[in-house]
């Protein structure tokens, strides 16, 4: 009887504690979400919702081809920019980790979180100037001489998309792999040394698995919000850059069509959890002994 | 690669970073209305317009209500998680954390049309510079609780029981022992959660509602007309040095606590 | 548990009395049914390897823990629903737990915030327990810039200021370098004697123990094997487990054949027939299959030119091991007859040499340095 007690005022505290942030996140975020489930399945009517049971805003997107490219299009760019992001990371949280004086990490940690926090909208909107038609790179190099005529291929498509994102998500990816090169205990790598391994085979064969797991919590972090980011494909990404986020922000906006906004969200949602849990699955074997 | 390859990477990869930040001094002094080399001369007239400027005024107010708001909300929120994870242990614990945790995962868009159908069509209710509060907690949150996390982490328990033995109740022992230790912690968060709310756009876009637009609702807004460029890179001169400003204090203050507390500093904010 | 009559300790008035306490995580038993006294002004220790319940027993004696069952008091009083703050216990925790943010000062005054005495008041008892513990003039020092010594003296100003009926110690000097150990251990030892406090200090090393304890209770999951001053503890173990974990014991094979009113006979391996008296079996006797324990020390290696022993007896074998250490030498030795060396320690004379393996030798031996057990 009085173990029940005790455990239940451990427990009961803890749950008490943690009640004002659970249940704020539970009244604003799991049931607006699960209102979006539930709008999802809706009839639409202009800015307002009819409350009659319909598959037509899924046969829609799943079935007009508009949808399935933008789709595409917004896992593709997203996965570029996971990639880019991902791969020009690792050598700098491989510096950092192996390469800076203890006493310095902080320091460059810093120095490369500052730009993170800096006015994400204005930062988006630079790259607009420096990569347009009459932008800071154009006009630069016609000035010394480079170029005659502007160059077109930089801004409003999917190249101008992945370099803005690539720069807005650089501490996010580099910062889960660092994590993870920190704790790699040194003396495995002077082992893998000290049993003839050079030093490029010692990186593929104990520093590089050791550090999967961070780089699997990067590919994540990066991919996932950048599949529905709406102000980089708004602002450089012109025509043949528009991503996902584009369509919701028309749904709801435009054209005041709420159940196809959320049929559009909760379908882009889906695939990108399942992406993710066969990513997840694929590399399993880094993340076994994590927790 | 050795380690001068790494460095020399490394200082690139800065230099990338950290471009389009420095670009926004040079243009924002720039007597030119076209973002272009070669500069043409100097001039503060695009600092000088933007305090004629009522809307941006306005807006400046709304995003410093919300952001003021959103620090000591979602601070408040962050102590309580974080006070209840490093101290108590329970069942569900770790689905819990997850569930106040996604918004740092999930796309900001898809929260912003979550609240957006709740508030309008669920409750009914008129969108204003609260409902932006709301939304910018809910995806500050995590934040805080990282931050404060570490500050209570590092915290030895036993600190706690030698007030409580020493005499002290519960709260008093909060009081004096455990609030002067994470308070740097406490500061660190609210500058950050203070940060994150005063740039979100997207949120803010979907739910302020008409006349409470926030600073980066009005920012996007002024993206149409070529001829503000120049003004708003003088405003976004302002809030980078703001943020740097900011930031500066707030990693002071988390590397204080830590220390305060006698724990080993462990890397950045995130 | 078996508490034996010592009549070298007097009775004295008990401060703290444990009745059948227990304590349970979940369905894992940490204390079983706890009982015993413990008395006014004696330094107590609680002994026993990692994970046998010493902190929980601490814990629950300072109120951090509820206990599952049973029944604990201090000073007469029932201390159930009594919470930490209102107990006349203070403890000296593992960690010191010394208030980071505080200076030396603050921290020893810490718990005089709601006592109504002056601030000078205030000021001198906290002056005096700076000096009470060898800090005189450290007052002002930031507390996270002590030495491990250092903050170790400050938890105990600490906790002494409020004078409490019992100070609590758990392991206070493990974190403590050897030499500092040892400092600390004879320093803690005469301030106990110097204010009169009941003590109970938790530690798993025996020998810290051994020193500084007037009554030591040896702890094995969850309960108390043995409750007894130190030099009964270490000659008349009550079973072979507390032998085991208090310094090295000697076992042999041992037939019980009578049980007497005073004495109990015996044909021990490697020994021969004799008999021992009955305070020699500290854990009873029963006829039949038993051994008999000895310490290293309570036997020696006769050498050439000794005089013979005339109180001792005297058995022979082969020295199979030498372990020399130079004050000390450790010998294994096979007794004819037995399957097991013993082992014996030897200080080290002038003029006497050190046996080589393989060497025979005797060996005096006293049936009064042997135990019996069941
Ligand atoms: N809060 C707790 N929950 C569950 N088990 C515990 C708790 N505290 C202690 N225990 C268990 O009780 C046993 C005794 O612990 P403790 O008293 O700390 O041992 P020690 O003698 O080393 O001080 C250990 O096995 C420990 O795992
Ligand atoms: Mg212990």
């Amino acid at each position: 009887m009085k173990q029940r007690k005790i455990l239940g005022s451990e427990a009961g505290n803890g749950y008490l504690m943690l009640s004002p942030t659970a249940i704020y996140s539970i009244a604003l975020m799991a049931a607006p979400l699960i209102a979006v489930l539930v709008f999802s399945f809706m009839t639409p009517g202009y800015l307002k919702i009819i409350w009659k049971f319909t598959l037509s805003n899924y046969t829609t997107v799943l079935g007009d081809p508009i949808y399935a490219a933008l789709m595409e299009r917004s896992l593709v760019m997203a996965a570029a920019v996971t990639a880019a992001t991902v791969l020009s990371a690792f050598p700098i949280a491989y510096f950092i980790s192996f390469h800076v004086s203890p006493e310095r990490k902080s320091l460059w940690l810093f120095l490369i979180t500052i730009p993170f926090w800096t006015s994400y909208l204005i930062r988006v909107f630079l790259w607009k100037v420096i990569l347009g038609y009459n932008g800071v790179i154009n006009s630069a190099f016609e000035a010394i001489g480079l170029i005659k005529q502007p160059m077109t291929f930089l801004l409003y498509n999917a190249n101008s998309v992945v370099i803005t994102l690539a720069h807005s998500y650089a501490p996010f990816a580099i910062l889960p792999i660092f994590v993870a090169l920190e704790k790699i205990d040194r003396s495995l790598l002077e082992a893998g040394q000290d049993l003839g391994e050079s030093q490029i085979m010692t990186f593929l064969r104990v520093t590089l698995p050791l550090a999967m797991s961070g780089v699997v919590a990067s590919v994540l972090i990066v991919f996932i919000p950048t599949v529905g980011d709406y102000v980089t494909p708004t602002l450089v990404g012109g025509s043949s850059g528009q991503m996902i986020a584009n369509i919701i922000q028309l749904q709801y906006f435009k054209l005041g069509n709420y159940p196809m906004g959320s049929a559009v969200s909760i379908t882009a949602m889906g695939i990108v959890t399942v992406l993710a849990l066969i990513f997840l699955f694929l590399n399993r074997r880094f993340l076994r002994g994590q927790k | 690669m050795k380690g001068r390859g790494f460095r020399i990477y490394a200082i690139a990869y800065l230099v990338f970073l950290y471009a389009p930040i420095v670009l926004l001094p040079i243009f924002a002094f720039n007597n030119s209305t076209i973002i272009s080399f070669p500069l043409v001369g100097f001039t503060t007239k695009w600092f000088a317009a933007l305090s004629d400027d009522t809307s941006l005024l306005l807006a400046v107010r709304h995003s410093l209500i919300v952001a003021v708001s959103v620090s000591i909300l979602a601070t408040t929120f962050g102590v309580f998680a974080a006070r209840a994870t490093t101290r108590y242990d329970f069942p569900a614990k770790g689905g819990i954390m997850g569930l106040i945790m996604l918004p740092l995962v999930l796309p900001d868009i898809i929260i912003a049309v979550a609240l957006l159908g709740a508030f309008t069509n669920i409750l009914g209710v008129s969108l204003n510079l609260f409902t932006v509060i709301l939304g910018h907690t809910l995806i500050a949150t995590p934040f805080t609780i990282a931050i404060l996390n570490a500050a209570f982490q590092s915290l030895d328990r036993s600190l706690e029981e030698a007030a409580y033995d020493l005499g002290e109740t519960k709260f008093s022992t909060f009081r004096l022992i455990i609030l002067p230790l994470v308070a740097p912690g406490i500061i660190s968060s609210m500058l950050i959660a203070f940060t994150i709310s005063l740039d979100e756009y997207i949120i803010a876009a979907f739910l302020s509602g008409a006349g409470s637009a926030t600073l980066p609702v009005y920012i996007f807004s002024q993206f149409r007309f070529p001829q503000r460029v120049p003004i708003i890179m003088a405003l976004g001169t302002i809030l980078v040095c703001l943020s740097v400003l900011l930031l500066t204090v707030a990693e002071y203050f988390r590397r204080r606590g830590i220390a305060k507390a006698g724990g080993k500093d462990t890397g950045g904010f995130l | 548990m078996t508490e034996s009559q010592d009549p070298a300790t007097r009775p004295a008035r008990p401060i703290i009395e444990l009745r059948d306490v227990e304590k349970y995580y979940g369905d894992y038993y940490a204390l079983r049914k706890i009982s015993t006294t413990i008395r006014q002004g004696e330094f107590f220790s609680l002994l026993g390897p990692s994970g046998c319940g010493k902190t929980t027993l601490l814990r629950c004696i300072a109120g951090f823990e509820e206990l599952s069952g049973g029944a604990l008091l201090i000073d007469g009083r029932d201390m159930n629903g009594v919470p930490a703050n209102n107990r006349p216990t203070n403890m000296v925790f593992q960690s010191y737990a010394i208030f980071p943010h505080l200076t030396v000062e603050e921290n020893v005054g810490f718990g005089l915030r709601r006592d109504p005495g002056t601030k000078a008041e205030k000021a001198a008892r906290v002056a005096e327990a700076l000096e009470m513990v060898g800090l005189k003039g450290y007052g002002k020092r930031a507390a996270h810039a002590l030495s491990g010594g250092q903050r170790q003296r400050v938890a105990l100003a600490r906790a002494l200021i409020l004078k409490p009926k019992v100070l609590l110690l758990d392991e206070p000097l493990s974190a403590l370098d050897k030499k500092m150990r040892e400092q600390m251990q004879s320093e803690l030892r005469k301030l106990q004697r110097q204010v009169g406090i009941t003590f109970i200090l938790v530690t798993h090393d025996q020998e810290e123990a051994l020193i500084m304890s007037d009554r030591i209770a040896v702890m094995f999951d969850g309960e108390i094997a043995q409750l007894d001053s130190p030099e009964r503890l270490y000659r008349r173990p009550v079973s072979r487990k507390v032998a085991e974990f208090i310094g090295i014991m000697n076992f042999l094979p041992a037939t019980v054949v009578e049980v007497g009113a005073e004495q109990v006979a015996l044909d021990v391996g490697g020994l021969g027939r004799l008999s021992i008296t009955a305070e020699q079996c500290p854990g009873g006797a029963r006829t039949g299959t038993a051994s008999v324990g000895f310490r290293p020390e309570t036997m020696t290696l006769l050498f050439e030119g000794d005089p013979e022993p005339t109180r001792a007896r005297v058995a022979e074998g082969k020295v199979t091991e030498v372990v020399y250490y130079g004050d000390m030498t450790y010998y294994e030795v096979l007794l004819d007859g037995v399957e097991k060396p013993i082992q014996i320690s030897m200080r080290n004379v002038v003029g006497r040499p050190v046996l080589q393996r393989g060497q025979r030798t005797r060996v005096a031996w006293d049936p009064a340095a042997l135990v019996l057990f069941g």
